[in-house]
């Protein structure tokens, strides 16, 4: 690890004053910027530690009052940026939201649910090995323009939808996942003011950039995530699929939301995919899909195919398409049987 | 001799409270004065040479102290890989030369003020390399094959009889191809080395499985007397076979405190544990079964194919094991060697037995399959109790394989399967139930010890033998113990230092057979001196007595219903106090194994080698689920049952032995080195991306251990048995996937893609 100046910021103002010192330039990623956040540090630490984030200052935000609040608004709910995982997946406002509960239960492990944040969650990085160690010369990610080692390389766990020549590298959050499905938005902090985005809108494919991850600029900051009330979100549900029981990021995985008619037929579907893609994922198509029937095997079965229709595998990574799809169709069943 | 009762209790760690509480010293925990930082810069490439090393940035850190590579600090010696008759774990000499044999190499050793100074000047050594195309593993361009049969002076091929006619011949025949992943062990505690020397002598603490190995290898590689060295471990933080040899960085860390004249601590990463040390080769096997329509098998071949580097043959040949298994009538056997790019493997818990009896054991399950039987009486129609060659037929000392079975299959529930492939089901869930055998050669070594005892009841127990997370400490004090007729906490025992009577390698699972035979003796010894006392007196109750009818209890002489306190016989003789030092050179062993052993050199009697077979075995029973849609598999329950001879402490054993197990569902299901077959680079060197299980993954594992009694072995007729647990495990777990789903996966590790086409 290299040397690091620290700051610890107590308002979002001072924090947004600092980083701007040491932001990138307009036309580079914030992730490569000289000053850099930190909240729970789960992912950023790692990096630093492996040299392959080198930030000069860290900026630290856990001290910003009000950011961690986790409330119910007359539009639904609201989840501070600064909240940790461990402390809203048990938080009661959630029981209408079992997505969102599972997608950060089953996430990490408890010592890390105990320090990562909302935000910060959303915002960790691939867990691809070739990005994850800077000895790999090619990594596009890392070093722009330096080609993909993963490409033709070991990539069992890497993505096949959202892929690009450029990069494979899967997005690996649980998270993000709910929020995509549930419509979410977020409150962007920026120095004097503030935006709100649609959560889909947040990461961005890799196309040809696969270093720039997200549509923040360097001296923003998010604040808060906002999930509608929907008559989905409590028949709702996080599938995750994964080497072992606990502690392990997807394979693939489904955050499905269902709004069922009297007769079972589906009114509306919210689906997103994890494990599979470069970003979070959502299968507008499959929904589309589902609307008018009720949920049985054959018509799970078309939706997921519908879902991974254009899935890119790789070598190691073809797998994923039959899983993923399996993995869907199993949580479509399951959603439609829970009682609620 | 009966095996002394005592000795068998379930007595807690004498370490245990220190263990828990942080008191145990791990080497790189006991403090040195002023110590020095050091850290490893490691090859990017796999293939090549050094064209240039630029260090401008590194030498730029604050706090930088020195810098070795090739160019600077070739004066390392070498010395013989271990299995020529040296210690080293690999023939590769890191900074001898430019030249890069593996990927991960050591190229740089830098040491600084701070360990983050360290590890900010070894990120900024930038390396310019002339690659080669390198070869990753076995079946790559460039990789070359040898039978180890030419190049091992010890090993010979097993084999007897006409194997090819009579496979041609039999009625039912197996003939599949199994392979195993490259595996690394990844103890807890990382690869460690703190050096430090005072007037021309060294001392060494690092985490050593064999510190007289060490202590040896590291005096040849520095020109030094091996009187001058000193190594220093007295707790290891998991180990595994990975530090049982001497790696390349030891007499590194030595040259570089003796060239900054203080001393220098490295503790390497774990990515680095991954390339400086050594790890479990991936193996593939070919393996032909022929049986006759009751099941006795007519036919048995097993041709193996085992990765190694470029310079060494290291090769773990498990058909010696294999070959003698089972009641066979012909027996063919080869086992090759394959030269890659690549670091030097080594021991890794049952070395050939987990490879070797997962190929033989699967194949026996698919024999069953074949033959409608049920696997265990497969197994119960093969038992034999010699070796199935005929001009060879050696008795197996004690072999309680099927009682293990039977006990096993007991208590698992056994006759409850339902015997065709996916015919047991739980809602979603798919239901295997699959067993196999579990074995490991009992093996003993010579071992030096110093016991001493003084009137107040205070024994003192001194053996260079190692505690690396099995409870050799508690073990070998409950020997002495027994024998001097004392409780266990007035006994103290030290280990792990080279300060202290040479004991074996703490490898192949002979430490409590060896060290007990040696503290044994020499317990004897002191007994035989207090009783002379005791009876040769002419005073004391004990006075007269024939000496064979005095006995050690609760810190008195007694005989019968008299007795009188050690003090008189301390008294007798106008001692305070008595010390033996004993050598024990166990039946089977050359003359020179002792002086080989001062020397640090291996020697083992036992197992296959000798006039009699001796083996520890086990039974183990697998359930495993596998989901009938996304293919997740899981092992709710596990059941082992064991017989080891005279079994130390059950409490120690125990923990061994399900340990094994629990390694070995790790290893069935997730356990794999990836290499990127380009660049014959290790992609998941970290512990986030090479699996083990996690608490949740591991439900219910059940231990029995089957009585059994054995004098012809050892002293305490004990077998080891911290290899056996994981013996049987792979092909268990494998064979109960199958039962549940219907397809045999024949290469490891058993992950969900290879399920989806039969869920």
């Amino acid at each position: 690890m290299r040397p690091f100046i620290y700051h610890r910021a107590t308002s979002d103002s001072a924090a947004l004053q600092t980083v701007i010192g040491g932001a990138a330039p307009r036309d580079q990623p914030p992730t490569s910027a000289r000053a850099q956040f930190i909240a729970g540090g789960t992912t950023m630490l790692d990096l630093m530690k492996l040299d392959v984030m080198r930030p000069s200052e860290v900026i630290d935000i856990n001290r910003i009052a009000g950011l961690d609040q986790v409330e119910k608004t007359p539009d639904g709910l609201r989840l501070g940026a600064l909240a940790r995982m461990a402390d809203v997946a048990r938080h009661p406002l959630l029981a209408d939201y079992p997505v969102i509960a599972q997608s950060l239960t089953l996430a990490a492990s408890p010592q890390l649910r105990n320090m990562a944040t909302l935000g910060g969650n959303v915002l960790q990085r691939t867990r691809c090995t070739y990005f994850r160690d800077p000895s790999w010369k090619a990594c596009n990610k890392r070093d722009p323009g330096s080609g993909c080692a993963a490409l033709d390389g070991f990539n069992r766990s890497h993505a096949v939808l959202g892929v690009s020549d450029h990069c494979i590298a899967t997005y690996p959050g649980d998270f993000a996942q709910a929020l995509i499905a549930l419509d979410a938005l977020v409150e962007i902090r920026r120095q004097g003011g503030e935006r709100v985005l649609a959560f889909a809108d947040l990461h961005r494919k890799p196309g040809d950039r696969p270093d720039i991850e997200t549509a923040l600029a360097p001296d923003e900051l998010i604040a808060a995530f906002r999930v509608p009330a929907a008559p989905w979100t409590r028949r709702s549900l996080y599938l995750k699929i994964r080497d072992r029981q606990s502690y392990e990021f997807a394979l693939a995985s489904a955050a499905v939301a269902l709004d069922l008619a009297g007769d079972g037929a589906v009114r509306q579907a919210r689906i997103a995919l994890g494990g599979v893609a470069t970003v979070p994922w959502r299968a507008r198509e499959a929904e589309a899909a589902l609307v008018g029937h009720k949920v049985a095997d054959d018509v799970a079965q078309r939706a997921a195919e519908i879902a991974f229709r254009d899935a890119q595998p790789r070598r190691r990574n073809a797998f994923k398409v039959e899983l993923g799809r399996r993995a869907l169709q199993r949580a479509l069943l399951e959603t439609a049987s829970l009682e609620i | 001799m009966d095996a002394p009762a005592k000795s068998g209790q379930p007595l807690p760690r004498l370490d245990a409270r220190l263990k828990v509480t942080g008191g145990a010293r791990y080497p790189s925990d006991v403090a040195v004065a002023n110590p020095a930082y050091a850290c490893l810069a490691t090859s990017a490439v796999a293939r090549g040479s050094i064209r240039a090393i630029r260090l401008d940035e590194a030498r730029a850190v604050p706090g930088l102290l020195d810098i070795l590579t090739y160019q600077n600090a070739n004066e390392i010696k070498p010395i013989n890989f271990f299995s020529k008759g040296g210690q080293a774990a690999s023939s590769i000499m890191p900074l001898s030369a430019p030249k890069i044999w593996h990927d991960g190499q050591i190229v740089a050793l830098v040491v600084a003020e701070t360990f983050e100074a360290a590890s900010e000047a070894a990120q900024k050594i930038a390396v310019d390399y002339d690659e080669e195309p390198p070869t990753a593993t076995i079946g790559s361009p460039g990789a070359t094959v040898n039978a180890v049969a030419d190049v091992s002076e010890e090993h010979k091929d097993p084999g007897f009889g006409d194997a090819d006619a009579a496979f041609a011949a039999a009625p039912v025949k197996i003939d599949a191809e199994y392979s195993t992943p490259t595996q690394h062990h990844n103890p807890m505690e990382l690869f460690t080395t703190t050096c430090l020397w005072s007037d021309g002598k060294l001392v060494v603490h690092e985490p050593s499985q064999y510190v007289y190995g060490m202590k040896n290898g590291v005096a040849a590689q520095l020109g030094m007397d091996p009187g001058d060295v000193r190594v220093v471990s007295a707790y290891i933080g998991g180990a595994f076979g990975s530090k049982g040899s001497l790696t390349s960085r030891t007499a590194i860390v030595a040259l570089a405190a003796k060239r900054l004249g203080r001393p220098v601590k490295l503790v390497s990463t774990r990515d680095q544990g991954f390339t400086i040390a050594t790890y479990r080769a991936e193996t593939r096997h070919n393996v032909k079964l022929g049986a006759d329509r009751n099941g006795k098998l007519l036919a048995y071949s097993h041709e193996a194919f085992e990765l190694t580097s470029r310079p060494d043959d290291y090769n773990v040949a498990g058909t010696t094991t294999t070959a003698v298994m089972y009641n066979y009538g012909a027996v063919a056997t080869r086992v090759n060697v394959v030269h890659a790019d690549r670091n030097t493997p080594g021991f890794m818990r049952s070395p050939p037995e987990v490879p070797y009896m997962y190929a033989l054991e699967s194949a026996m399950d698919e024999l069953a399959y074949a033959l409608q039987m049920d696997p265990v009486e497969l197994r119960r129609i093969n038992d034999t109790a010699k070796d199935p060659n005929p001009g060879n037929p050696r008795p197996y000392t004690s072999r309680s394989l099927m009682r293990c079975f039977d006990q096993a299959a007991a208590a698992f529930g056994w006759e409850k399967r339902s015997p065709a492939p996916r015919s047991m089901r739980d809602g979603d869930w798919l239901i295997g139930w699959g067993c196999a055998t579990a074995c490991y050669p009992t093996q003993i070594a010579p071992a030096a010890a110093r016991v001493s005892l003084t009137p107040d009841g205070w024994a003192r127990v001194q053996i260079a033998a190692h505690e690396i997370g099995t409870g050799a400490y508690t073990v070998i004090g409950q020997a002495a113990a027994e024998r001097l007729g004392l409780e266990l906490d007035r006994v103290k025992v030290e280990l792990g230092d080279t300060a202290l009577p040479p004991g074996p390698i703490a490898g192949g699972s002979n430490t409590t057979a060896s060290a007990t035979a040696a503290i044994v003796k020499a317990c004897d010894a002191i007994r035989e001196k207090l009783f002379r006392a005791a009876a040769g007196s002419n005073q004391g109750a004990l006075a007269g007595k024939p000496i064979a009818d005095l006995d050690l209890a609760g810190g008195r002489i007694v005989a019968g219903d008299v007795s009188e306190p050690l003090t008189a016989a301390f008294k007798y003789m106008g001692q305070a106090a008595i010390e033996e030092y004993v050598e024990s050179v166990p039946h089977g062993l050359a003359a020179d194994a002792m002086e080989k052993l001062y020397r640090g050199r291996v020697a083992l009697a036992g197992g296959p080698k000798g006039e009699k077979l001796m083996f520890a075995f086990g039974a183990e029973f697998v359930e495993a689920r596998v989901h009938a849609r996304t293919g997740e598999i899981r092992v709710p329950r596990a059941v082992g049952a064991f017989a080891a001879g005279h079994i130390m402490n059950p409490r120690t054993a125990h923990s061994q032995l399900m340990g094994g197990m629990i390694w070995g569902i790790s290893a069935a299901l997730h356990e794999a080195t990836e290499i990127d077959e380009r660049s014959a680079r290790y992609v998941n060197d970290n512990l986030a991306d090479y699996l083990i299980p996690v608490n949740a993954d591991i439900q219910t594992v059940d231990v029995i251990f089957v009585s059994e009694t054995d004098r012809e072995i050892n002293p305490l007729g004990v077998k080891g048995l911290g290899e056996l647990g994981n013996v049987g495990t792979n092909a268990a777990v494998a064979n109960a996937v199958f039962h549940a789903t219907g397809l045999r996966v024949r290469d490891l590790p058993i992950r969900l893609e290879k399920l989806l086409p039969s869920v």
